[in-house]
């Protein structure tokens, strides 16, 4: 392609070839294996294609050759920065359809793991981004957090990363004796390093200069494209599942719904949509602190309803809850068997990604790689 | 192990001298200086990330990230291998410079992991595409498992042959009887 064309931007005349441009699957900004078909017109994007489909890890087709519970470490690796939130909406779900009333305090534990998860999975996503845009330091930072939160998590289920801790009708194993003073101290300290990381990374010049005005995703184009999380909020719609559609017990608790405010910008720029993940932090660690004032001290056995033998009955149902990156939700059909007929999936970073071709064009192709960043996606989700 | 471990050695001449081979010291930096492809593929991936993060510093095995295959030393395949990336990850292999290693992270990339039975597009084991140096299993494993499989592959880098490597491949091919595939130097059997 050697069309010659000249166009004007707002800092000139530039004359330019036109020319397709190859970035991934193997490139260290696009967060996994995505490959962008990229057209440009000298380094402005006018075209830009998604291809999907190098993790693709046969979800479906396991789901349906396995029992109920053992689709939760499937789910598990779906979007494996956050499995704790990722198991929410699959064990609500099936407890609600099986009729089964958990103990109190298993609601309250699962609470405060999802929320810890929930840090984690901001703290990646604030930290990669940051790399994005050439910021090393609150990377670092970040993950000497996380690793207390991972920590805490192996504690309760021994895994690092991938954790089948919540269980259909309780969780893996009770907490340890100590897990409330862990949580605490885990909160005081990404309290701490939070507001070193605004400073450092999100009130930095470089970085306000690299992401704001960029990106530009207006309220209607996504509620119009589904997106949902910090995408949608960071666009100035006040969507969170958790507020909207109290599932399990978070109408208990007070927190406020963080909204994307153009500061820095316009309104749903890039800067605006990592911002809502800094304050989601903070308001995790609000949530916590009171999960843990109310939960139930006496120990109790999670176990207990726990059922032997998992059968639904026969039909169909759509359970959701708010991951970090926006509504998950799946699609169950039941045919009264131990497994099921379907396991279908919403994945959220693979709606949040159809929005990139929209708000990306025009823009440079070192913007590109933020507004990437800025959707905060995960291709185990995307491809399942 | 080592070479500069020979300085505790209490048969040295004196101290502060090492005497070894040439083929020593290369290893000796060849190991203690390998670069490895910013690859990541799935969950291994993010363990991976924080393996180079402040907590376990990787960086101090002498592993620099190098986006470029054609800067690196070694792969470290971080996830499951599916068959539209098997294609590019034998590409990004053959891009490599030699000396080369392979590094399998996880037990997807060793034998498909959790998605060996129903994974019709799961590669069952990354060794079926290039060759696997070490092997380090866990789903995905741990920082300290990956530490073993760093040393595992330096202990691999300090033991090996550099030198008349074409004269040694012949003998072997000569033993097993497939002679002819390899081209010797003209004069080389009148130096052996």
């Amino acid at each position: 392609m050697s069309e010659t064309k000249t166009f004007e931007i707002d800092f000139g005349k530039v004359y330019s070839e036109r020319m397709r441009l190859n970035v991934g699957p193997q490139h260290p900004s696009t967060h996994g294996v995505l490959r962008l078909e990229v057209e440009l017109e000298g380094e402005v994007v006018t075209e830009i294609v998604p291809h999907i489909g190098y993790l693709h890890r046969c979800f479906e087709k396991h789901a349906e050759n396995v029992t109920y519970p053992q689709v939760i470490p499937y789910i598990d690796r779906m979007d494996y920065i956050s499995s704790m939130n990722n198991e929410f909406p699959y064990v609500l779900g099936m407890e609600k359809l099986l009729g089964i009333e958990v103990p109190e305090k298993v609601q309250y534990i699962r609470v405060i793991c999802a929320e810890l998860n929930r840090i984690a999975n901001h703290q990646i996503a604030i930290a990669t981004f940051g790399l994005d845009s050439g910021a090393f330091t609150p990377f670092l930072y970040y993950f000497r957090d996380r690793e207390m939160i991972i920590t805490l998590f192996e504690k309760l289920s021994g895994g690092r990363l991938l954790y089948n801790y919540f269980w259909i009708g309780g969780l893996m194993h009770d907490v340890h004796p100590t897990f409330a003073e862990d949580c605490l101290e885990i909160v005081k300290q990404v309290r701490k390093t939070n507001d070193e990381a605004l400073d450092l990374l999100m009130y930095n010049k470089i970085f306000v200069e690299r992401t704001a005005n960029i990106g530009i995703l207006p309220a209607d184009v996504a509620i119009n494209y589904g997106c949902s999380g910090p995408v949608l909020r960071g666009s100035g719609v006040p969507y969170d599942l958790r507020k909207v559609e109290p599932y399990s017990i978070y109408d208990k608790f007070d927190f406020d719904v963080v909204v994307g405010k153009g500061e820095m910008g316009t309104l749903g720029d890039c800067w605006d949509r990592n911002i809502v993940r800094v304050r989601e932090i903070y308001e995790s660690c609000k949530i916590i602190e009171q999960a843990i004032e109310q939960m139930p001290k006496e120990p109790c056995d999670v176990r207990q309803a726990v059922p032997k033998r998992i059968k639904p009955p026969v039909g169909e149902f759509y359970c959701r809850a708010e991951n970090p990156k926006g509504e998950l939700g799946f699609y169950i059909i039941s045919d009264g068997s131990p497994k099921p007929t379907r396991v279908r999936a919403r994945a959220t970073s693979f709606v949040n990604l159809s929005v990139l071709p929209e708000i990306s064009k025009g823009y440079m192709i070192a913007d590109l790689i933020m507004i990437l960043g800025s959707l905060d996606i995960v291709l185990g989700e995307i491809d399942r | 192990m080592g070479l500069l471990n020979r300085l505790d050695n209490p048969y040295n001449i004196s101290p502060g001298i090492v005497l070894g081979t040439m083929e020593d010291l290369l290893n000796w930096g060849r190991a203690r200086s390998d670069w490895y492809l910013q690859f990541g593929l799935a969950c291994c991936a993010i363990e991976f990330m924080a393996l180079n993060a402040s907590h376990y510093d990787l960086m101090r095995f002498g592993c620099i990230p190098r986006t470029s295959p054609r800067q690196a030393d070694f792969i470290i395949i971080s996830g499951t291998v599916t068959l539209k990336m098997a294609e590019r990850i034998k590409r990004l292999y053959e891009q490599m410079a030699e000396p080369k290693y392979v590094l399998a992270m996880g037990s997807c990339s060793i034998c498909g992991g959790p998605y060996w039975k129903e994974g019709y597009h799961v590669l069952k084991g990354v060794d079926r595409i290039i060759p696997v140096d070490v092997y380090v299993p866990g789903c995905p494993p741990r920082p300290e498992a990956f530490f073993d499989g760093m040393i595992k592959l330096q202990e691999k880098i300090n033991k090996q042959k550099i030198f008349e490597k074409r004269a040694r491949v012949a003998q072997e091919d000569a033993k097993n009887g497939n002679i002819g595939n390899i081209h010797l130097p003209h004069g080389w059997e009148e130096v052996k």
